[in-house]
């Protein structure tokens, strides 16, 4: 029977991308950000995930034009890198599970979830710079990805309950699949941040505490975080926090967090990432 | 009637702020088309050697035109333009996004990346134009 042995998050600006590829990694103004991520490093060294489960929004790299999905899952062998307009990110091909992602799919819409599935999909820094993040430089991944790309740029969002109840069906989907797969899933985008109009550069660093505090302490209180609150509070950009709360929905009634870092900031955004385990 | 949580005006009470919905979406979807376009090589190319004929293969509005040669990313925004395609032309040009949205705030991009060294944007005053909170 497969596993969901943790919940992480963490935000996927494309600058720490940029400051990852070109080696400014630990220069002045990235080096707090980068040093909070070695904790993980070495926590996925022992934990030795198969697959992740990777919650991100697509940034108008291989959807938003044509098609606007609400949840679209990626259903491929593997997936190219996006070139957002400067070139791709020199990083591996990511490495899809079909046989699992079909599972999912099966599952979660027999659960009246009405995905999008995706046979060819191409990913942008909202999935790769989270992957970069949790592993660093690599020749290739040493997990395989399913992407569940999620709407958080045109109104209206999915909304937060209904996130976490998503993200209730695939926990409930991944112990129902028969392989013993160690599996992770992870939320990213956020924390507070806005990149539109006069307000940008808006951060909430008390709404974005209370909400990693909340998610072991009172996780039913950011179910009830409305899109319009989420605007407000943490800015145009900030509602993509709903995708940590599929990660969150995903691992059950409650979690020991193990691991967290603020900062402010990176480029126009305010970090956040926690590594969360299911305790039942 | 169905009930909701809060009215759908809700969303055009928040300050410098505009929210991008299925009607904006329709409205800038040749501007985003041409923003796509970008992710391509060859086409930042094209787009950097003629930005005007290049242009005039989307069926975008003249004004959306102007403002794109403009660089203009307020006014791109205005005319239904999504910032997620927008620094596709941003990138292009070799501009950080942290430059690009400066550009909407009145700052220079130096006083915004200063503002945001000093912790960002307080929300307070910038939650609500009618609650002036």
């Amino acid at each position: 029977m497969a596993r969901i042995t943790a919940g992480i998050a963490t935000s996927h600006v494309p600058a720490i991308g940029a400051a990852f590829d070109q080696g400014r990694d630990r220069d002045e103004y990235w080096k707090p950000v980068f040093d909070a991520y070695d904790w993980v490093k070495e926590f996925q060294k022992a934990e030795a995930p198969d697959v992740v489960i990777l919650c991100y929004n697509d940034h108008a790299s291989a959807m938003m034009l044509d098609v606007v999905p609400t949840f679209a899952l990626g259903m491929a062998e593997e997936f190219d890198v996006a070139d957002e307009g400067w070139g791709r990110r020199p990083v591996p091909m990511v490495m899809g599970d079909p046989v699992l992602a079909g599972h999912l799919a099966e599952q979660l819409v027999i659960d009246e979830f009405d995905l999008t599935l995706m046979n060819t999909l191409d990913v942008d820094h909202g999935l790769t710079v989270p992957l970069s993040l949790m592993f660093g430089k690599v020749e290739e991944w040493p997990v395989r990805v399913i992407p569940l790309a999620v709407n958080v740029t045109q109104f209206p969002t999915p909304s937060a309950e209904r996130c976490w109840q998503l993200g209730r069906a695939i926990g409930d989907a991944v112990r129902s699949y028969p392989a013993g797969l160690n599996v992770q899933i992870w939320g990213t985008g956020g924390m507070s941040h806005q990149l539109q109009g006069e307000r940008a550069g808006l951060i909430n660093p008390e709404f974005d505490n209370a909400f990693l505090d909340k998610l072991t302490a009172d996780p039913d209180a950011l179910r009830r975080i409305t899109r319009l609150e989420f605007l407000r509070e943490a800015g145009t950009e900030g509602i993509e926090l709903i995708m940590w709360l599929i990660m969150r929905g995903a691992l059950g009634e409650s979690v020991e967090e193990l691991y967290r870092f603020y900062h402010v900031p990176a480029s126009n955004t305010a970090v956040g990432h926690i590594v969360l385990r299911p305790t039942g | 009637m169905r009930t909701r949580l809060y009215s759908l005006d809700e969303l055009n009470d928040i300050p410098g702020t505009t929210v991008f919905n299925a009607q904006r979406s329709r409205q800038a979807y040749h501007l985003h088309k041409f923003c796509m376009s970008l992710m391509q090589e060859e086409n930042r190319i094209a787009f950097k050697a003629d930005e005007r004929a290049y242009l005039d293969r989307f069926r975008m509005s003249d004004e959306q035109k102007q403002a794109v040669l403009d660089r203009d990313f307020t006014k791109l925004i205005d005319l239904g333009g999504n910032i997620y395609f927008l620094v596709k032309l941003s990138n292009t040009d070799g501009w950080t996004t942290q430059k690009a949205v400066s550009s909407m705030t009145g700052m220079t991009p130096d006083e915004y990346a200063a503002m945001m060294r000093a912790g960002g944007r307080s929300p307070e005053g910038q939650r609500s134009i009618r609650g002036k909170n």
